[in-house]
């Protein structure tokens, strides 16, 4: 009648091997930031289907108090780090990453 | 085969394709709108988990808000194509070694049965993951943390606007 945990699981590890990939293989800034927004997701999704699995416990809403929680901080997160590429963006006029290799401004 | 694994299938194979295909595209914006459809279906699956609310807000926050922010970033900067500089040469292969590391060791926890989840699944209570019972549980056990969230939203939201803003205009 429903989904098992462990199908739902293994899709969480996946998209999460996914975002790995993309953050140690692209160069440019914002799609490796796009990348730790998919791992974040997919640890979302591992955090929902625990929920599911202890559904009637009263406690299992937690897991969903928790998810919220994860989607505010990626908000502010994003915020932070997508100001700081135009940061970098303004004094190095390049995002990809192996152009900024130094400290100096 | 229930109609709630054929969704379950079809849904996660359109997960799966839209972050490979946000991995490859060579365009920011491409990667951009895939990552969109990648949480569309994503808070598909949470519906189908029984959380309409963290569904919805997915919807909200994740597809609307921050994905808007992205793509209003990749235009402002004009960086939906970055010139591929040479990089290290050993990168990729190294990235896809360690990837199939990563594999290896999910692949280890989940049919190893080094921790075993669940095991039957039972029907959920009346009004579970809904709205209004997601929200009882954030006000009644929750309310600090929800409050020290807000204040991290305000310093986020202060830290982005010193970060961008423009200094020059100081020097005159």
């Amino acid at each position: 009648m429903n989904v098992p945990t462990d199908y739902v699981l293994a899709l969480s590890s996946i998209l999460f091997v996914l975002g790995v990939l993309g953050v140690l293989v692209r160069r440019n800034a914002i799609v490796i930031f796009m990348s730790i927004e998919l791992m974040l997701n997919s640890a979302n999704l591992a955090l929902i289907a625990f929920a599911r699995a202890m559904a009637p416990a009263a406690e299992a809403q937690r897991g969903h108090v928790l998810v919220f929680f994860v989607i505010a901080v990626a908000a502010a997160e994003v915020a932070v780090g997508l100001a700081l590429i135009v940061a970098i963006f303004r004094s190095k006029r390049s995002i990809d990453v192996d152009q900024v290799s130094s400290l100096r401004g | 085969m229930t109609i709630d694994l054929i969704l379950f299938f079809g849904i996660a194979f359109i997960a799966v394709i839209s972050a490979i295909s946000m991995l490859v595209s060579r365009n920011a914006i491409y990667s951009a709108l895939f990552l969109v459809l990648n949480f569309v279906a994503i808070a598909s699956l949470y519906l189908l988990l029984n959380a309409a609310f963290i569904a919805m807000v997915q919807v909200t926050v994740y597809a609307g808000a921050i994905m808007v922010l992205f793509l209003f970033v990749i235009m402002l900067l004009g960086a939906e194509k970055v010139e591929t500089s040479p990089s290290l040469p050993w990168q990729l292969p190294v990235a896809i070694l360690l990837g199939l590391v990563l594999v290896a060791e999910f692949a280890y926890v989940l049919f190893g049965r080094v921790a075993q989840v669940g095991g039957e699944l039972v029907g959920v209570g009346e009004g579970f993951g809904s709205p209004a019972s997601v929200g009882r549980t954030l006000f009644d056990q929750y309310l600090i943390p929800f409050e020290v969230t807000s204040i991290l939203l305000l310093v986020a939201m202060v830290g982005a606007i010193v970060l961008t803003r423009d200094d020059r205009k100081e020097d005159r």
